[in-house]
């Protein structure tokens, strides 16, 4: 018994342990290759010689637009979804068809949604290349991860806080504003966190779309080229490695840090909320 | 000697095809505390969110009759539901404070109905939480997460949140089957100092609360009111052998 249970116990350590390494040895690999090629100049520079020599300035840049478009759209269109579907119908015909189309979009292979992009956005409605359709692709990707976790989110508030609010008189709106969204927050930016550095993180979705330039994108209906695109054109094409590993690195610092304080402020919000301060 | 404060009629609900409350007729005397008592699934806390129609969320909710309140018919067609749920408020079995400090749920309902000097908030709040007993545990930490209370504490917070509003009627669903006896011996003698300025309908599954705290009580039994009468009454004579079963703790 005892044998069986340290046995189990572990093979779950070693699971854990194993995720722990991956991590570890993939950024670490590109972090140790890329570190050396960052300083002010790569990061506050342009590209010169196809992005050979000189710096990311422009790349950075665009990634930067791309989180604001995404979120300015996949945000509201995400959680305003969840909240119709987990509080304004109960026609279940319509809760299954948004819950059908949002697994499947999240199911499409983001190439996919590149090309989708390419074809209607670019040349069909006649919106060219930018980083703004870039963001509208980007955002199509991120909706159903924001909306998913957002309903699931409000599926779990309990009942109570609900009936709470409407015995005192409050309306469905206040009830869902004072009340509903100040819980499901923290979840809700679980979500938002996942949806945003995934597509940040998309070469595919936007090849087509961005117009892979190099220069530097004044606003977000110039052409521009963000990290991952850049880093896979670095790479494919054999330009420039190691600049391709510091480029990666900055994209992992990036991604990192915004899931790391989204989860110190989500930690920060949860503890003050629910009462564990003070 | 009362005056009338609701007065129910033939009233009866159902659920799909299922009915649950069979031609209920009460009269509810203003100031005073009504208990409803029964076994679990006879209807009662049915009865009591019908007053203040939180059923209406219930998609299969169908009802017919009357339940008037000040001579108004609440399902009438030119009610206001959330004006009604600020005439009757209601406390829940368990304690739902609203995830803000406790200052911010007390003050909650004043600011959802517009009200904003800054004054008159912070003194409809103390004079709440003092009215629900819970002033001098807490005046040193208004700003602290109400989860942060414990389990009476927070329901005698929910009570501060519902009268802060200045109901007319408060209704409370089993409030203190979650709580220890002494925190419940609170909320009784609170019930007892908030019928001078409120007429309370309390369901309960504690005899000895119904005994202690209320002024009538109604007895249900499979979605019929079996016997109302004077609380002393019942409990000392009742008339029916159904009651008097229950109340012996012969079932139920």
């Amino acid at each position: 018994m005892k044998l069986k249970q340290n046995l189990t116990k572990s093979l779950f350590a070693s699971s854990a342990a194993f995720t722990l390494l991956a991590l570890g040895i993939v950024t670490g690999f590109i972090v140790v290759n890329g570190i050396h090629v960052i300083d002010w100049e790569f990061l506050f520079s342009l590209p010169k010689d196809s992005g050979s020599d000189g710096g990311i300035f422009p790349m950075i840049l665009s990634t930067v637009y791309l989180i604001l478009i995404t979120g300015a759209i996949s945000i509201p269109v995400g959680v305003g979804s969840a909240v119709y579907i987990s509080q304004y119908t109960s026609n279940e015909k319509i809760i299954n068809l948004v819950r059908f189309i949002s697994q499947v979009l999240s199911s499409v292979p983001s190439i996919v949604f590149g090309l989708f992009g390419l074809a209607f956005l670019v040349f069909f409605l006649k919106m060219g290349w930018s980083i703004f359709v870039a963001g509208i692709v980007l955002s199509l990707m991120a909706i159903p991860t924001i909306f998913q976790v957002s309903e699931v989110t409000f599926q779990t508030i309990p009942e109570i806080y609900k009936e709470g609010c409407y015995a005192m008189g409050a309306s469905k709106w206040q009830t869902i504003t004072t009340v509903l969204l100040p819980i499901a927050i923290p979840g809700i930016l679980t979500g938002i966190i996942l949806a945003i550095t995934r597509a940040i993180s998309e070469a595919a979705a936007v090849m087509y779309v961005v117009g892979s330039s190099l220069d530097i994108p004044i606003s977000i209906f110039d052409t521009g080229r963000p990290l991952p695109l850049h880093l896979y054109v670095l790479a494919s094409e054999g330009i420039s490695m190691s600049n391709a590993y510091g480029t990666a690195t900055v994209l992992i610092i990036i991604v990192l840090s915004i899931t790391l304080i989204s989860n110190i402020t989500v930690n920060h919000y949860q503890k003050r909320i629910m009462g564990c301060l003070n | 000697m009362f005056k009338l404060k609701i007065n129910v009629k033939n009233f009866n609900v159902s659920f799909s095809d299922n009915q649950i409350l069979k031609n209920i007729n009460m009269k509810i005397p203003k100031n005073t505390v009504t208990a409803l008592i029964g076994p679990s699934g006879c209807g009662k806390s049915t009865f009591l969110r019908s007053i203040n129609r939180m059923n209406d969320f219930s998609s299969n909710f169908k009802r017919n009759g009357s339940i008037y309140v000040d001579g108004e018919d609440i399902y009438g067609e030119n009610v206001d539901v959330v004006d009604l749920r600020k005439r009757i408020g209601m406390v829940f079995q368990k304690a739902n404070p609203f995830p803000m400090s406790i200052f911010e749920n007390v003050a909650y309902g004043l600011k959802i109905h517009g009200l904003k000097d800054k004054k008159e908030l912070f003194d409809t709040v103390k004079r709440s939480l003092k009215q629900a007993a819970l002033w001098g545990e807490i005046k040193d930490k208004l700003d602290s997460s109400a989860l942060s209370l414990s389990g009476g504490q927070q329901q005698r917070l929910c009570i501060a949140r519902t009268i802060a509003i200045s109901p007319e009627v408060i209704l409370m669903d089993e409030p203190c089957s979650a709580l220890d006896p002494i925190s419940t011996l609170k909320i009784e003698d609170l019930i007892c100092e908030l019928k001078r300025d409120y007429t309370i309908v309390l369901v309960t599954h504690n005899m000895q609360q119904a005994k202690r705290s209320s002024d009538l009580t109604s007895f249900f039994l499979d979605g019929e009111v079996i016997e109302s009468g004077l609380t002393k009454d019942i409990f000392s004579n009742p008339k029916m052998e159904k009651t008097e079963d229950y109340i012996l703790g012969r079932f139920g």
